[in-house]
């Protein structure tokens, strides 16, 4: 990262606008909702409409609940703190304006995401979210890993979000409405319906891939290839919640069923505890960091699953507390990088007397995200105990994992938050030095909230956790209360077992690392199983390309005419369309002429080797379609027929005294099948034709042209007044294509291409 | 070809072809013509005056190199569809002025359906020219 | 007329197919001319045949005379034929490009974009 220079170059004054505009957008934005707390404190729910594309049921609503709140306070407080230290973190990057742009933008998607009450909305945004993620995972484009990583991401979230479409249109079937304040209230109905287990399945899909729920979880380590500040945001705060804030908005539809209890409750167990066990395996700041993301994303999975006050209320409070320490913690690691340059732990020791104040911070953020009193991660940590004991399914086995994954939480906060900072001495590239006020205000405030509200729970249980459980249990569970100290009950007893176990855990780390590195070596791995998948579709495409382009054109024009002979023939015969021969006609002489005329040019063509005689066949044939035009009342098509029959024989003159003459028998002899097949698609158009002809016709649109053209239009040439006026649109774009065959030849005539050596090895 | 009989010729040639492909175009709406039978009638001309003269010789005479006349001309009918969006209404919905009309005669009908028609003699008459000269020059 | 006109298209769609089929580029080009006016021909034929009166309006009159050809596929028929002009134009164009480079207009030689396998 190059020093801070911001401001000296014009250069640097135009990224430090960029930046502080962005700052400004998030924070107003932040006061905006701010000015909802009241209202939605009150119990209220506020909406705004305005249609959008009615005939498809899509319309731009937004609803603001507790639990949309609750994330958009999120996405934009922790928006704004992390965009203020990006304006330190990434000044003098080349890409610095590109990348707040790249932030603003997944801000506002990410408030689409939470505030639409609509679920077609809902989802461009959500494409939204996973695009620009992409961009920020890949913000290092030149690394290979990165754009690896990023790929891997927008495929995985991006394959989930065509599950969740799927789902949404069943669900909109299925409810008759794509508006979610509509749908919720037919959770009943829905429940019921036959296409209940393909619904949840679908939307499941979306909200496990977003939320990197097992096993889709891989692409989220790899995703802290991003500059930490868009770990900080997306990847922990807020746009792997996306998935969660789905559970929980669809939880009074698709909730309180066998099915949703049991997939979330082992996907989020095993996500959960899986996750805990890699986080301190790990030796990366940031890769221990993401895997105690995945587990917090795990345990929200594990309480959404549920259908009792206890387990809501603790999905909501632990949202708000992860995000908080989360954010903080992350913005930490980069701190601690830039600073030191690495995020070894290994490598980093005694820093706190070189950096005291993100020590501090450090510390107040880890101690909420180890669950000591009297920080919010404390009140999270009891509500997940009691919220894990009220569950219905397995009330003994969630809360082991619970406290499994609580404990080694503690493990992981010790690694982050006190190793690099208290014990030993570092060996850092870079002598560690205290970071900038921008880039210390973000988790100085985020830490320091982490207590307050741990103090003083009522600031975010009235206005934010109860109405949001009520948002989410469609106001049918009743909250539990926040409070620090609800007697000696068994979740407190439990926390001191936790504590007890982490901080024996915490001394026996070195080994347990050892033997978890063992078992990960042996166990399948997952991000290799996703490039074997990607090799694997490269390896049918690869085939499937050998197959259809060949490089032979013969091959190529048998393969579109034989579909046309299948596919028009077939419906023929399938149909039954073919009335038989109609009465052969009494003809005159001038129509026997031009038919023999027409066929005479075509054998010709077809047989010569003269090229002299083949164009004069052609131009007998041209002549003869124009002679049709002027016997049936087309003089406008003949005159055109014969102007540009004219210039066909100019240009095949011009260029034949280029092209080499024509070989006797096209140099290969067996022509058979081709004639056969010539023949029978021939045989096919003519009888289709005669189909056509012999049947009803509807000249509704000629009628219309033709009472139209002299009164409206002013035309008395009908064909010309279709042309340019009833159909100039169209005529417009077919000018266009003229124009663009005409220019596109002279360009490839008088284009100085580079000729590659002439007759080289490719055109043996 | 170097034969006077020929270049003189198709000196007239072009000129009465040119005129005749203006008339054609004119009278399109009315009568067979148009847009389209202009622009070739009028590619035609400087074609045979090309193969007469000269690409050369008749690229002097066009002034303007044709695949600008076709890249002018598609501008000129999109303008002209255009005309109907500024005038309120869809794009490519013909405007009609008379000019000097009364109770029972129309006067001189203007329009932007001429306008687009013109557009496309310009389109036709440049992109087969643009296409035909550099064939004629390749060696 | 329509019956007689139907079989004509047939026979120049199965000529054209069958020059398609050659290998030399040149006789491509002659049955993409052939198999462009055989669509022509279709699309005027299915708009059925009316002998004589083309679809104009006579000064004084507000309609075209009774029994008028049907003007829909003209107007259709017409740009159809420019636009492929066109299209043999472009083709011609590079078939005369592709001599130039490779020497060749016999298609199984051109293998410059796509090398046969055993290459």
């Amino acid at each position: 990262m190059a020093p801070s220079q911001d401001n000296a170059s014009p250069q640097g004054a135009s990224q430090a606008f960029a930046g502080w505009i962005s700052v400004a957008l998030a924070s107003a934005l932040f006061a905006l909702f701010w000015q909802a707390l009241g209202p939605i404190g009150a119990g209220e729910v506020l909406r705004f409409e305005r249609p959008w594309v009615p005939s498809l049921g899509i319309s731009l609503s937004f609803l603001i609940d507790g639990l949309s709140l609750t994330f958009a306070l999120l996405i934009t407080g922790i928006g704004a703190l992390v965009m203020l230290y990006s304006t330190k973190y990434l000044a003098g990057h080349p890409h610095f304006a590109r990348f707040f742009l790249f932030l603003t933008l997944f801000m506002m998607s990410m408030l689409g995401v939470v505030t639409s009450d609509n679920l077609l909305t809902l989802f461009v945004f959500w494409e939204l979210t996973s695009i620009t993620s992409y961009l920020l995972i890949g913000f290092s484009h030149s690394g290979a890993d990165s754009r690896r990583s990023a790929l891997q991401a927008l495929l995985v979230t991006g394959a989930g979000g065509l599950a969740l479409l799927a789902g949404i249109i069943l669900l909109g079937w299925a409810a008759g409405t794509y508006e979610l304040s509509e749908i919720r209230a037919q959770g009943d109905a829905i429940r019921e319906h036959a296409l209940y287990l393909p619904i949840l399945i679908l939307f499941l899909l979306g909200a496990f891939t977003k939320s990197a729920q097992m096993p889709f979880h891989f692409w989220l380590p790899n995703a802290m290839a991003a500059p930490t500040p868009v770990s900080a945001y997306l990847h922990s705060a807020t746009m792997v919640k996306a998935g969660i804030y789905l559970m929980a908005r669809m939880h009074p539809t698709l909730a309180e069923t066998d099915v949703w209890l049991w997939t979330l409750t082992i996907a989020g167990a095993s996500t959960a505890v899986f996750a805990s066990f890699m986080a301190v395996r790990q030796t990366d700041l940031k890769q221990i960091l993401a895997y105690t993301t995945l587990m917090a994303l795990g345990t929200l999975t594990l309480f959404l699953a549920a259908d009792v006050g206890y387990a809501i209320t603790a999905a909501m409070t632990f949202l708000i507390v992860h995000s908080l320490y989360k954010a903080a913690l992350f913005l930490i690691a980069g701190i601690i990088d830039h600073s030191t340059g690495t995020r070894e732990i290994d490598r980093l020791g005694g820093l706190a007397r070189a950096m005291p104040i993100t020590t501090a911070a450090a510390a107040l953020a880890a101690l909420s995200m180890a669950g000591f009193p009297p920080f919010l991660g404390f009140i999270g940590k009891e509500l997940k105990y009691a919220g894990a004991l009220a569950v219905q399914s397995e009330p003994y086995l969630v809360a082991a994992a619970v406290l499994l994954a609580n404990a080694l939480m503690l493990v992981a906060a010790g690694l982050v938050a006190f190793r690099p900072f208290w014990r030993g001495t570092h060996s850092t590239p870079k002598t560690p030095h205290e970071a900038p006020w921008r880039m210390l205000a973000g988790p100085v405030i985020l830490a320091l909230l982490g207590a307050l509200f741990g103090l003083n729970s009522d600031l975010i249980a009235v206005p934010l956790v109860e109405p949001g459980v009520k948002a989410i249990s469609a106001g049918e569970l009743k909250p539990a209360e926040l409070k620090l100290w609800a007697g000696v009950n068994i979740p407190l007893i439990l926390s001191g077992v936790t504590i007890a176990l982490g901080v024996v855990l915490l001394f026996l780390h070195n080994p347990m690392r050892k033997i978890l590195a063992g078992i990960e070596a042996r166990m399948p791995w997952f991000d290799r199983g996703w490039d074997n998948l990607l090799d694997s579709f490269k390896t049918v495409a690869s085939w499937q390309t050998r197959i259809l382009q060949s490089g032979e054109m013969r091959r190529y024009v048998y393969t579109v005419f034989a579909t046309l002979l299948i596919a028009v023939g077939g419906t023929l015969i399938y149909k039954g369309a073919w009335a038989g021969l109609p009465a052969i006609p009494d003809l005159e002489v001038k129509h026997w002429v031009v038919t023999l005329l027409i066929v005479a040019g075509t054998a010709l063509v077809t047989v010569t080797n003269s090229r002299i005689t083949a164009i004069a066949g052609l131009g007998a044939v041209g002549i003869g379609v124009a002679l049709i035009f002027i016997i049936y009342g087309a003089p406008d098509v003949a005159i055109t027929q014969l102007l540009v029959e004219t210039l066909v024989v100019v240009l095949f003159a011009v260029a034949a005294l280029r092209l080499p003459t024509l070989k006797p028998g096209d140099g290969f002899p067996n022509r058979k099948l081709d004639a056969v097949f010539a023949t029978a698609i021939g045989a096919v158009v003519a009888a289709i034709l005669i189909t056509v002809t012999t049947g009803p016709i509807d000249l509704r649109l000629t009628a219309f042209f033709e009472q139209a053209s002299w009164l409206e239009a002013y035309g008395r040439n009908v064909v010309n007044v279709i042309l340019v006026d009833f159909r100039a649109l169209d005529t417009f774009g077919e000018i266009a294509v003229v124009a663009v065959a005409g220019i596109a030849a002279w360009s490839l005539l008088k284009g100085q291409t580079s000729d590659p050596e002439p007759d080289g090895e490719d055109a043996k | 070809m170097k034969s006077v009989i020929l270049r003189a010729g198709a000196r007239l040639l072009v000129a009465l072809l040119l005129v005749f492909s203006i008339f054609m175009l004119l009278r399109g709406h009315n009568e067979p013509g148009g847009g389209f039978i202009g622009g070739l009638i009028g590619a035609v001309g400087f074609v045979v005056y090309a193969i007469a003269c000269g690409t050369s010789e008749a690229r002097e005479a066009l002034r303007v190199p044709p695949e600008k006349i076709a890249m002018i001309g598609l501008g000129i009918s999109l303008i002209s569809g255009m005309m109907a969006l500024v005038l309120g209404g869809s794009p490519f919905t013909g405007q009609w002025l008379f000019i000097g009309a009364t109770e029972t005669e129309k006067g001189l009908p203007l329009s932007s359906v001429l306008v687009f028609d013109i557009g496309v003699y310009l389109v036709v008459m440049g992109a087969i020219l643009a296409l035909v000269f550099a064939l004629e020059e390749e060696v | 007329m329509e019956l007689v006109l139907s079989i004509l298209v047939g026979v120049l769609v199965a000529a054209a197919i069958y020059l398609m089929l050659a290998r030399d580029l040149m006789r491509f080009l002659f049955g993409l001319i052939l198999i462009s006016n055989a669509a022509n021909l279709a699309i005027f034929t299915s708009g059925r045949l009316t002998t004589g009166a083309p679809p104009l309006i006579t000064p004084g009159s507000d309609f075209p005379a009774e029994g008028a050809a049907n003007a829909l596929p003209q107007a259709l028929v017409l740009t159809a034929i420019v636009i492929g002009f066109g299209l043999f134009a472009f083709a011609l164009t590079l078939t005369l490009k592709a001599y130039k480079r490779l020497g060749t207009l016999d298609t199984s030689e051109m293998r410059v974009a796509e090398p046969r396998d055993d290459a």
